[in-house]
């Protein structure tokens, strides 16, 4: 059966007023987006949630100071088994990260944009960050440059920044109100002081709105993150979004603030901690309607290496590094190759879904309720990974009118470092933690401990659509709950969850 | 008279960057000011430039020993909560 995935259709995207986003508002595909920008963006795995499955990215962490303090951030702690920006393990020159980058780019062929995100602000580095860009330049013009910043320094930058191969920035805009800002930035660090509270606060929004704008007038790509804190920036981030739009920024992502008291953060100790799914669904799907959203950030390490959702940093570290021989001449022309061919089978798919664009979704006769399930996937849109060895599930909506991509959900796995290291919660629970509000898991194995976990929770772990592409393994699914008439009722579980 | 930066320190560069008078080297297990360099930034900024933009408490001391940024100062955390909340996590 071939099936529609519903694509962005601004017409269609209204208020709130359609419960669980399940009205067909999807902007998670790239569809309003203008062509010349899709070009630009087509093998970036952060922008396209179609790339990621078959670009990778890496970070490399050059830029160790920062200008500003956030509450959610803490940069005492550097764990190998966190995940989450400003932690890195290893600390590099511009040099270093140049052999770095060579070697990851030769070793993985499908590497194609290198980052610098920190672990402090780039931008507040600026001969490190842009000596690393400037010889990456001249020596790997095949690698796309992208940079993450606070934008405190951005307005100073721009001109350095349009001289090098960065056509990307991503600027962290969590509010455009001071007095909300001052609730998330406690100071920042301009013109050789220390400035505290709200008036720091709306220094940084005046630079980061300024920089935003000079990037537009100069061409350059800008994408903007915002953390969504419950209670502080929340309903606000809605007016960000209109603001940054209309600004010209090309996408709005809106991430999940991550605060456990383990980080030793503000939030973490001193509360909100993070969104629920779900809540965090709500305001996505709330910003959709004026901007283009993207679902499948990571929330990476600023020194993570390979495809989204994935860290092959161990196999990069320096002594490592040390004993590779690149000869990256040749591993461009391999690039090119490998590069071309990927681009080739996106285009495939991208024809593909344009001949069933408005062909009849046979399930849609009658409207029946939408039904969410994860996917344990290692890559390449197919369900491909045992359950027991995902540290992250992609979670889908289908419905009556197709299947769309919510959000990805990670297995917490958080320490605070030296002997509590690896005491960890069982990686189960998490799991089935993370997995709430899904009736139906999809993965190539399972065991049977989890089996039963699983149904107990009123998730229905599902193992007969190994190595199916996602969307259609989903669809047969609801199909298959539909002609049982498990479609015809809500579950309790997800009845509670949908009052909480 | 001069700053100096004890083992809270976590290496991050932004004093280094910012000092006026080069007193800022790197140094294992962390980031040292030479005392003979260090001049308070006396003459050239209002306030020390490494104690305005260290985002570590207690990270840099004053010439008598005295932590330029006191606990909670940055973070806006009282001490009490996180001594509570990292006894909390010790227990677990």
């Amino acid at each position: 059966m071939e099936l529609n995935v519903i694509g962005q259709d601004a017409s269609q995207a209204t208020e709130s007023s359609c419960a669980s986003g399940s009205c067909g508002s999807s902007n998670d595909q790239m569809d309003t987006i203008p062509q010349e920008i899709k070009d630009k963006v087509k093998n970036h795995p952060c922008y396209s949630e179609e790339a990621h499955h078959y670009f990778a990215r890496m970070h490399v962490a050059v830029a160790p100071a920062c200008n500003i303090q956030c509450h959610y951030c803490n940069r005492k702690y550097d764990c190998s088994n966190e995940s989450r920006p400003g932690v890195v393990s290893e600390l590099l020159t511009p040099e270093e990260a140049v052999l770095k980058t060579k070697a990851v780019a030769a070793t993985i062929p499908q590497m194609t944009v290198l980052g610098i995100a920190g672990p402090g602000d780039p931008l507040a580095n600026p001969e490190r960050t842009f000596d690393t860009f400037r010889m990456l330049s001249e020596q790997a013009p095949d690698i796309k440059l992208c940079v993450s910043t606070n934008g405190l320094a951005l307005p100073d930058a721009v001109e350095e920044l349009s001289k090098h191969n960065i056509d990307h920035v991503t600027i962290t805009i969590n509010t455009v109100d001071p007095d909300i800002g001052a609730q998330i930035y406690p100071w920042i660090y301009w013109n050789n002081k220390r400035i505290f509270g709200r008036k720091g606060a709306k220094i940084l929004i005046e630079q980061q709105q300024k920089g935003l704008e000079m990037l537009i007038a100069k061409g350059i790509l800008v994408k903007v993150n915002s953390v969504m804190i419950p209670g502080v920036n929340d309903e606000h981030l809605k007016e960000v979004s209109r603001v940054v739009k209309s600004k010209g920024a090309f996408l709005h992502n809106v991430m999940p603030l991550i605060s456990e008291a383990e980080h030793g953060t503000f939030y973490g100790i001193m509360g909100p901690r993070g969104p629920d799914p779900e809540e965090l669904q709500d305001l996505q799907d709330a910003c959709a309607g004026d901007m283009n959203m993207m679902r499948h950030c990571r929330q990476c390490r600023a020194d993570a290496v390979g495809l989204l959702g994935e860290d092959r940093g161990e196999e990069f570290t320096l002594d490592k590094i040390a004993e590779m021989n690149i000869d990256y001449d040749e591993a461009m022309k391999k690039r090119a190759v490998i590069h071309q061919g990927i681009l080739e089978e996106l285009e495939e798919k991208e024809q593909k879904r344009a001949r069933l664009k408005g062909a009849e979704v046979p399930a849609a006769s009658v409207a029946t309720r939408p039904v969410k399930m994860a996917v344990a996937t290692s890559g390449g849109g197919l369900i491909n990974q045992h359950f027991g060895h995902a540290t992250e599930f992609l979670v889908y909506e289908a419905s009556s009118t197709g299947v769309r991509f919510i959000s990805h959900r990670k297995v917490d796995q958080y320490c605070i470092g030296g002997d509590t290291c690896g005491e960890k919660e069982s990686a189960l629970s998490g799991s089935i933690r993370a997995l709430q509000g899904c009736e139906a898991v999809l993965c190539s194995k399972i065991g049977y401990e989890p089996w039963s976990l699983l149904e107990d929770a009123g998730i229905q772990p599902n193992g007969e659509h190994a190595m199916e592409p996602i969307e259609e393994a989903i669809m047969a699914v609801y199909e298959e709950m539909r002609v049982d008439g498990r479609l015809d009722q809500v579950p309790e579980q997800i009845a509670e969850l949908a009052k909480a | 008279m001069a700053l100096s930066i004890v083992d809270s320190c976590v290496n991050c560069w932004a004093c280094y960057d910012v000092c006026p008078s080069d007193a800022i080297y790197e140094s294992k297990p962390h980031f040292k000011i030479s005392a003979r360099k260090c001049t308070e930034c006396e003459g050239d900024y209002a306030q020390p430039q490494c104690a305005s933009i260290c985002p570590i408490e207690e990270a840099i001391l004053d010439a008598s020993g005295a932590p330029m940024n006191p606990l909670g100062t940055l973070t806006g955390i009282p001490p009490e909560k996180m001594a509570e909340a990292m006894q909390e996590i010790q227990a677990r």
